[in-house]
Formats: structure tokens, sequence, C-alpha cells
């Protein structure tokens, strides 16, 4: 029997396993959509801009495990992606967008809402198609897929004129979807990987350095295991959090800008480097010619282009992370002797002692206050979703993590909006759990039309504005480095007189048929956040927080991670 | 330090451009690139002459590798290959300069495709310092056109 591209389309995306779409039509996916009407196995979510879509299909992707999708139309809506495929490229999220094309006989005509959306995304997606005959759908979804989730995963956009979405053709269920070009290395080399062991084995000041691929191959039992049986400190990568138990006496916090000060000093004091999933980003390294001076370093990375890009690695093992930690597991269980790291690791955690992350606990209302406030209530129980700021720092350093996909936040891009619409998507995937976005004045604002999406489907997650009605992140920067000169970072009056501020977020809660609070002094958090989790509906929360509270510590840009300025 | 890399790809739309995005979106200069068909009729050969130091031209075979469109890759810094470039050049020739520049072709094996009243057009194909060497010869005429195909390069023997 016949069928329409657009029912191909969606015999495609169940056959991967996808119940989720998120998405916003237009005149060239109105075929895609009238498919989508008489599905019953594929829920759509109507977002409110197309930037939201790709978020949510981020947000359900990271908290799942599973690749999201999110359809747009062409042209405008195809742009309105971008800023989502990039926020997913940049920290290794397995995504397919679907985009409509004009009709394939006004491609190159500059119609109606045209865009050249395989040029514009190919720099922000791991791969992208334009479809040419919808005989081509079946294969091009299912490598679509497989190359989403699979080596180091990312977005893949599939770009479909509407007159392919209409064409009919026999559907081949069960397509060809390798790629002669495309074998990522999952099991690594055995004899580099025993190499890299008794590498490891051979030195006296372990630091293990763990980053997002131990969230994306699953592997945080193995990582465990691993860090465990060596007795040595683990220092997570933004991307990571989660995939090592904050609570463990061995995780010594995050390194880099406002890493904690033990995990800066292991890296600086360390001989070696065990890098696992992780890129020696530059917010980790600072300076790299100052960069763990005396450490030679493992890395183990299934993306080759990621091993001795940015710090020259000793011993390189190309491969998953979850496979090549468990080959080491067995080789560790036949060693009889281990080395012994105890003074090392006494060294490491002295310093995490005598220089803790902390904040002022005084009778002001804190940022930090609110998310320590959130992680006890919650006993450390909830999803955080956070948006890109000030907030983002507090919500890593005081919210524990002790599960993977528990964190999920825009690593790499930075992506400001990120957090509602990662929040719903996330929520979407994990319906059980509860669902925080903490979040800044400045970057809610950026994607808040969401609040419809999560107010009509009935999504709950509780949005947590700590507002203090600056762009808090440039405005530290411009205290601490420019002279306090406040260029373009206030978001309320300009007036020092009135001390107004715009939106109301309470009433805009409210505007959106939601629960809206504001929580204006310290002794009133608690009552709140209990209000808050035992609401049936999303809720946003205004906590006016301290207006000029600085992230600490911090380590200036360009600096070495030693060159560290922490609360006086 | 110059590298000369070959890339076979996907012979379809689009591939060149994700190529050449991956040169420019990591600042990497290409000096030449050429594509043509190959034995197989679905693939396509580039061969991409690089300008950097190691460590960029073991990053650009890395992410050419990484391209899903990109089925192999050869790096030619540690073989034994044959390269050539392809030029065609048009040169000023009087009377009395047109002899001189027919020695010159004969001389480095152009072929000389065309002739007019006061110009002389000659092909030439040979390794890049035999080009330049020519180029340098026939400068003094005055070289009104000038176009180079690209690097194509290959190993030898076997192999």
């Amino acid at each position: 029997m016949k069928l329409s591209g657009s029912e191909i389309i969606l015999k495609c995306l169940e056959r991967e396993g996808v119940d989720t779409v998120f998405g916003i039509p237009g005149g060239s996916v109105i075929p895609l959509f009238d498919a989508i009407y008489d599905n019953k196995k594929i829920k759509l979510f109507l977002t409110r801009h197309e930037q939201g879509a790709a978020h949510m299909a981020d947000g359900y992707a990271r908290a799942s495990g599973k690749t999201g999708v999110c359809i747009a139309t062409s042209g405008p809506g195809a742009t309105n992606l971008v800023t989502g495929l990039a926020t997913a490229l940049l920290d290794s999220i397995p995504m397919v967008a679907v985009t409509g094309q004009v009709a394939s006989h006004l491609v190159g005509n500059d119609a109606f809402q045209e865009a050249d959306t395989t040029g514009i995304t190919r720099p922000v997606t791991k791969q992208n198609y334009l479809v040419t005959d919808v005989g081509d759908i079946s294969k091009i979804f299912a490598q679509a897929f497989y190359l989403a989730r699979s080596g180091r995963p990312g977005p893949v956009l599939i770009d479909v004129p509407s007159d392919i979405q209409k064409a009919e053709c026999e559907y081949d269920a069960k397509p060809d979807a390798s790629i002669r070009g495309y074998k990522p290395s999952m099991e690594g080399n055995p004899r580099q990987i025993k190499t890299a062991l008794e590498a490891l084995l051979a030195s006296k000041k372990l630091l293990i350095y763990a980053g997002g691929g131990i969230i994306s191959s699953g592997a945080s039992k193995e990582l465990a295991a691993f860090a465990r049986k060596l007795n040595a400190p683990v220092t997570l990568t933004l991307m990571s959090i989660g995939g090592f138990p904050g609570t463990d006496g061995l995780f010594i916090g995050m390194p880099g800008m406002h890493g904690t000060q033990a995990a800066n000093f292991a890296f600086q004091n360390c001989d070696m480097i065990f890098a696992v999933g992780a890129r020696f980003d530059d917010r980790v390294t600072g300076k790299v010619s100052a960069f763990a001076p005396h450490a030679k370093i493992v890395h183990v990375d299934i993306d080759p282009t990621s091993i001795s890009k940015n710090v020259t690695a000793d011993i390189p093992v190309v491969g998953d992370c979850k496979s090549v930690l468990k080959q080491m597991l067995v080789l560790l269980s036949a060693k009889k002797k281990m080395p012994d790291y105890a003074p090392w690791l006494k060294q490491v955690t002295d310093v995490a002692k005598k220089k803790p992350l902390c904040y002022k606990d005084d009778e002001i209302l804190r940022p930090q206050y609110v998310i320590d406030r959130f992680y006890q209530i919650t006993k450390g129980q909830a999803m955080v979703v956070t948006e890109v700021g000030q907030h983002q720092m507090w919500a890593e350093q005081f919210y524990k993590f002790d599960k993977p996909r528990r964190f999920i936040t825009s690593g790499g891009l930075g992506t400001m909006g990120y957090g509602l619409p990662g929040a719903i998507g996330a929520k979407r995937a994990c319906p059980e759990m509860e669902v925080i976005d903490i979040a800044g004045d400045g970057s809610t604002q950026m994607n808040i039309q969401e609040l419809a999406t999560a107010k009509v489907y009935g999504i709950k997650v509780i949005v947590a504005i700590l507002n203090n009605s600056y762009l808090g992140m440039v405005r530290q920067w411009q205290e601490l480095f420019y002279k306090k000169r406040y260029s373009g970072v206030l978001l309320g009056s300009q007036s020092s007189k009135d001390k107004k501020y715009w939106p109301d977020f309470k009433l805009v809660g409210e505007a959106y048929g939601l629960k809206g609070m504001r929580i204006e002094r310290k002794k009133d958090v608690d009552a709140a956040i209990k209000e808050a989790l035992a609401s049936k509906e999303t809720v946003v929360m205004d906590f006016q927080v301290a207006k000029e509270e600085n992230v600490f510590p911090i380590v200036p840009g360009g600096a070495a991670i030693d060159q560290i300025i922490d609360m006086s | 330090m110059k590298h000369t890399i070959a890339a076979m790809v996907e012979n379809k739309p689009g591939v060149l451009a994700k190529i050449s995005g991956l040169f420019s979106a990591r600042a990497f200069n290409i000096m030449s690139l050429t594509v043509g068909e190959t034995e197989v009729h679905d693939v396509s050969r580039m061969t991409i002459v690089v300008k950097g130091d190691d460590k960029i031209l073991e990053q650009v075979v890395k992410h050419l590798n990484k391209l899903p469109d990109v089925i192999k890759v050869i790096d030619f810094k540690n073989e034994e290959f044959i390269e050539r470039d392809l030029m065609l050049v048009k040169v000023n020739a009087s009377k009395a300069s047109r002899s001189e520049i027919i020695e010159i072709a004969s001389i480095f094996r152009a072929n000389i495709l065309d002739v007019s009243a006061d110009t002389i057009t000659l092909e030439l194909t040979g390794r890049e310092t035999k080009l330049e060497g020519v180029i340098r010869l026939l400068r003094p005429y005055g070289i009104k056109e000038m176009v180079r195909a690209g690097v194509v390069a290959m190993s030898r023997g076997r192999k």
C-alpha cells in the first residue's frame, strides 16, 4: 500500500520509539501536521516558539536518554530552531529536527518563507538532509536517528519540501541505516586501554576528570566502581554533574572558572589526569599553558577530535566511556596491588574542608540560600533544569545530585532561555519527577511564552526565578573586571528613586492561568517552596534576592585556574 | 608547512559545503581544493592542500574523518605520492618574443593551445614547483591571464 511522505515520516518516528514531538505548524508542514492529527501513538505538543520546541526536545532527550524530536515549518520556523540545534550540538544531545521546506520546484526561488535550511544549519548539526525523493524518507530517518544517538550524539535535521510530504510511495519498513563514512569506535583498542590503565596505576596523585560522556554513555555505575576501587578524587564538568554522586567523599566538585578550590587545586597538583568523556573546555582549563603543569594525561573519548585539541593527551583512547571503563574494571580486578592514593586524597579533601563553597547566611534573602532550601526540602530528589547565568552556577554549587540526568543545563553554548522549555521537555520525559527550573529574571524572559505550553498541557514545573533585576553574570564581570561600569545589565527601573522592576513575575504567572508567587523575605522561603511542591500546576516563583551577589570562587577569564578570587 | 590530503566523499549535493564549512569554522586555511569523480560512480575525491603545523594537520584529518559524508581520508604526510597541478597561462607575445616563449614552452613540455597576434596561451602540467618556475620565467613578458586547476595527488605503487 502506498503512503504519503507525511505518513511515512510518522511511521519512521514510531519505528524509532518516538512518543512525543514538539513543534509549531506553518505553510510548508501542513501535510505533516495533517497526518499527526490522526496519529494515536505520537503526542504533539504545540509550543509558542520554535526555539521552545527545540529546547523541549533537548530537555526531553537529556532527561530520558532518548532522542528528542521537534518540528518546524520552513523559513522563520527553521531559523528559529538554530539556537536550539547549536545548544544540542555543543552538549552532544541526541535530537532530530524535521522542517518543512517550500515545494521542490520553488526551492532556490526566494519563495515565501523559504530559507536555505540545510545551509544555515550545517554548522549546528551533526548531519543534515534535504529530501529530494519521497522514496528516500524511510532510509534518511533511519540514518538520522542512528547518527543522532550513536557515537558522540548530536542533533540531525531533515528538511522535507511540502510536495514530498504529499507524494506517495511504498513504505520501506526496514531500510539500511548504515553509513559507509561513519563507524564510531565504541570498544577502544584493548592494548591502548591496557597501556592507559598501567599508566594510571603508576601515578601517585591521580585525578579522575569526568565529563558529559559519562552521562551519554550511561557509565555512572562504572565510573563510581572505578573511582572507589582506586580511592581517587573525582571532579565532574558541568555536563556530568550527577554522573558521580555529589555527596560521595571522593567527589571534590566541579573544576574551572566557577569550580571548587579543591578541584582546581587537584588539577594543578596531580601527576595524572584520567579524563573520561570530558573535553578540556576553556572554562575548565583556564590559561592552557599554566594548566595542570605536573600531570600526564590519559584521555578517553568517543570523539577523536576532542582528544589533543586544547590539551595534548599522553595516552589517547578513542572509545565509548562505558565500554572502556568496563574493560578497565576487568583488568583492575586481576590486579593484586592497588596504588595508595589516600595521602593524595587527604591533601585534596583538606583543601575542600578549608575552602568549601559557601555564602553569607545572614538576614538578607540570598540566591544561594534559596537553592540550598530547595535542596534540603526536596532531599536532593528533584530534577533541576537551569537557565544560564549566575543562578546556573549556584544551582550547580548548592544543589547536590546523586544520580545522572537530574541536572539539566546548557553548558557548552550557554543558552539563555533554555531553562523553561528544557524543564517542560524534561517533565514530559519524567512525569513522576519534581522538576525545578532554577532561573534568572533575564534568562526566563527569553522563552517565557512557553508558560502557555505548560498551562495548556498541564505540565507542572516550578519556575524559581532568582530575581536580582540584573543580567547578573555580566554585572558581576563588570563589577570585578570593568570598574563597576554597569553597561546594559540593569533590567529594572533606570531611575534610582523608584525601585520598580518589570515584569511582575507573579502577575505573569497568573496571566498564564498559573500560580504566581513573590517571596521577599528569607523566613518565607520554606513555606513558599512547600506550597509550590504541593501545587498541581506550574508555579512561577519570584524570589526577590540580593541584587549584587557574586558567584565565587571565580577564576578571571584567561587566568590560570589557581588564580582564584573567592569570598573575602 | 604545506600538507596534501585526499578525501573520498559521497558524491551528492551539499558535501562540498560541509567540507569547506569545516575549514572555515576552524579558521584552517585551504591553499587548494579540487573535486572530481573517481572510479566509483557515487564517490568523489577531493584533494586538499592546507597550510599549518602538524597539530593543525592532525585536527584537519580528524575532523574530515568525523563527517559522515567522508568515506576515507588519505594523509600523504608519510607517504610517497605523486602530485600534479594544471595551469593555463596567457602571455604577451610580440613578434620578437614569440620564439623565446615557444622555447620555454618546449623546455617545460607545455602545450601551446592558442596563438594570436600578440599573445600565446600555454597549457602546463606538473608539480607546483615546476609551475612556479615557468611563471617566474614568463612574468617578464607580461602574464595577461592565468588559471590553475589545483593539486591532485595519488600514492605511488600498489597502495
